[in-house]
């Protein structure tokens, strides 16, 4: 780079190799994190690739390396209801979790005021008791001597007279155990809509429902986009919410995952389980992104 | 389009803002002719907004009315308003193209055929060829243009423009001026423009209506206003003016003779606002004359008269303005035409001298 005079005012033009430096330095930065990712994802990810191909050795538990692609029809054709169950449930328990979480992120967002961070704080709250508690905590609430099932037992409004050891369960506990994760994003997104867009659809003749359909929906359409991935995937990927609240006709991936390596102590075909549930979601979310279109968004 | 057919009058009956105990608006009535170029003038935060936003029905008044024709607007929602608003912020929709944009308000009144209309309008804003970019992918001045464009679009009975040119150079807001005033012409909408820029209003509007501290100091014709202020706030905020105190000391036919430290000077009674008791007299720069003090003898006789010292001479082409300090210690602002060469020099004494009739007089600002 040819030498610069200084520019008006005194300030130089950064020299070529002062800006050889920041990219390094830039680079420098990024070692921890990729040295994270590499030694606790990327390596756990390809020792789980070669169990799932790993082949039986006769000794329970104990097992050698091969490529027993068998492995992932065992998968498949075992635990196939888990695996339509697991997007089923979490599935239902997202769409909930939007439709319970909007309106609240929308309030936090335009009409809390000074409320807006204790609001946001009580959000949250729940993640200072443990998950598991929590979800235990629901057995109660939904237990069969319960306010809540009592009274809609009194309705005639359950099926089987009882909420506890049903999908219903089970899916209700999914989307209280994940709704945080819908809330945050969509507030996110909203907050950073300027209230006077809202003004501007009411000044061009759209009525509030119209406004909010135009504007504000597809605006906030990134954080749904968001929420709905951090609702879904996790939700998919959970066991304890089927185990603690749902009978055995209820059980999920993640349980069978969890049976498959705690109790069978079959490693080869819970890995394969997860590579099979990691490589739906995977193609779902890809799916799910382009079809958004989230990168035309704002 | 939208018309209701003839353009109505806009009025503002008592009109009253709080925001907990500030008054932004402060009990303006005032009407708006329909099919007028309105401009509210006025320094920032004197309750421009506040007072359009009521218009537009984004801020409901804390009493008050507004009145559209004969129709009592006050608590009609905004959707419902014949009513557009170019925002001082722009606010256009980040998601929208420009084309979306501004074919937005037409898509809400459930008009099919937009394409003809929104090119038109783009084309009147030279936007033609951004048609298909995102707001975000435009210079400020173009998305203000963008702004008027989408507002205009709708041919409202009234179109509130807030700063609509704040964000344009000189040479696109001149044309912007002339294309605003054009359309205003042609579609025979109300304009209300809200401005800071007084050569704007000026220029653009068929009354002007000076704001301060939310409310109104003073509204007509800008020559009226220019020539003919009624407050010592107008006076100063609409042009310059040079003023001094005095006190009312009798007649001399039409005239008041008031007594200041200069000396003693006419006034039109019929320019003054005060009759007897302090008064504050005012006068414009280029209604002065400027002389040598050896030159006096020439000065005609029934000229008011002020003497001084020049301390700043500023050559600006067509005009020199000069600052002279008074013998009183205030310092006056003169713009002489060049019409010769030779120059007042800083230094030089000088006689300041004007018609009676050019003077007004004023209340004294309480605090002065
Ligand atoms: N929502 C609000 N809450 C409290 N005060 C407000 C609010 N909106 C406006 N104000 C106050 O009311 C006054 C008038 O505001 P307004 O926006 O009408 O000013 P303006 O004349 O448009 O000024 P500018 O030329 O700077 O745009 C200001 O002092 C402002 O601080
Ligand atoms: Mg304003």
């Amino acid at each position: 780079m040819p030498a610069l005079a200084p520019v008006a005012g005194g300030t130089k033009v950064p020299s070529g190799a002062g800006v050889q430096r920041r990219a390094r330095t830039a680079y420098l930065l990024l070692i921890p994190g990729i040295a994270w990712l590499g030694l606790f994802f990327v390596v756990p990810l390809v020792s789980l690739f070669f169990t799932s191909l790993q082949a039986p050795t006769g000794t329970p538990g104990v097992y050698q390396p091969g490529f027993e692609v068998a492995n992932y029809v065992t998968a498949i054709s075992d635990y196939w209801p888990q695996f339509i169950r697991s997007f089923i449930y979490s599935g239902i328990a997202t769409v909930l979790a939007l439709v319970i979480a909007y309106p609240l992120a929308y309030f936090i967002a335009f009409r809390a005021g000074k409320w807006r961070a204790l609001l946001l704080v009580l959000v949250v709250a729940p993640f200072f008791a443990s998950f598991l508690l929590r979800t235990y905590a629901w057995r109660t609430i939904l237990a069969d001597e319960g306010f809540i099932t009592t009274t809609l037992n009194a309705l005639h409004l359950l099926p089987d007279n009882r909420i506890l050891n049903t999908p219903i369960a089970v899916i209700a506990g999914l989307t209280y155990n994940f709704l945080p994760f819908m809330i945050l994003p969509l507030y996110a997104a909203l907050e950073r809509i300027d209230p006077r867009l809202i003004e501007a659809a009411g000044d061009l003749y759209s009525s509030p429902f119209t406004g909010f359909r135009k504007v504000v929906w597809p605006l906030s359409l990134p954080g749904v986009v968001a929420g709905t991935l951090l609702t879904f995937i996790p939700a998919s990927g959970d066991y304890i919410n089927a185990t603690l609240l749902g009978s055995p006709q209820d059980r999920m991936v993640g349980n069978a995952i969890q049976t498959n390596f705690l109790q069978f102590r079959d490693y080869p075909v819970a890995s394969a389980l997860s590579f099979i549930m990691m490589a739906i979601i995977l193609t779902l979310v890809f799916v799910y992104i382009r079809r958004a279109g989230t990168e035309d968004l704002v | 389009m939208a018309a209701s057919g003839e353009v109505q009058d806009l009025r503002l009956v008592n009109l009253v803002k709080s925001f907990g105990d500030f008054t932004a608006v402060d009990d303006l009535t005032l009407t708006i002719p329909g099919g007028s170029f309105f401009a509210l003038l006025g320094p920032s935060g004197c309750g421009k907004t506040t007072t359009l936003r009521m218009v537009a029905g984004l801020e409901a008044p804390t009493s008050g009315n507004i009145l559209l024709g004969d129709t009592d607007i006050t608590n009609e929602k905004p959707y419902k308003r014949y009513v557009n608003t170019v925002f001082q912020s722009y606010a256009l929709f980040p998601h929208l193209d420009i084309f979306e944009n501004v074919a937005f308000g037409l898509r809400r009144r459930g008009i099919k055929d937009v394409s003809g209309p929104v090119n038109e309008m783009l084309d009147l804003v030279q936007l033609g060829p951004m048609a298909r970019r995102k707001p975000a992918q435009l210079s400020g001045g173009q998305q203000q243009r963008v702004a008027v464009a989408r507002a205009l679009i709708n041919e409202p009975g009234v179109l509130l423009l807030d700063e609509p040119l704040g964000a344009l150079d000189l040479k696109l807001r001149r044309q912007m001026q002339i294309e605003l005033k054009r359309i205003q012409t042609e579609v025979g909408t109300t304009f209300v423009h809200v401005t800071h820029d007084q050569e704007e209003a000026m220029t653009m509007a068929d009354t002007v209506a000076v704001m301060n501290k939310g409310r109104i100091e003073q509204m007509g014709a800008p020559v009226d206003i220019y020539d003919l202020p009624k407050t010592a706030f107008v006076a100063n905020f609409l042009g310059q003016s040079n003023s001094v105190a005095g006190t009312v000391q009798g007649r001399s036919g039409d005239d008041l003779i008031v007594g200041a430290p200069g000396g003693s000077y006419n006034v039109p009674a019929a320019r003054s606002t005060r009759q007897e008791g302090a008064i504050l007299l005012g006068v414009r720069p280029e209604k002065l004359s400027i002389a040598t003090a050896g030159s006096s003898a020439a000065v005609p006789d029934r000229h008011n008269r002020a003497t001084g010292k020049v301390t700043d001479a500023s050559f600006t082409g067509v005009s020199t303005q000069y600052l002279v300090m008074t013998t009183w210690g205030d310092e006056w602002t003169v713009f002489e035409q060049n019409r010769s060469v030779d120059l007042l020099q800083p230094g030089d004494e000088v006689v300041i001298h004007w018609a009676p009739e050019y003077t007004f007089g004023l209340d004294v600002p309480s605090g002065e």
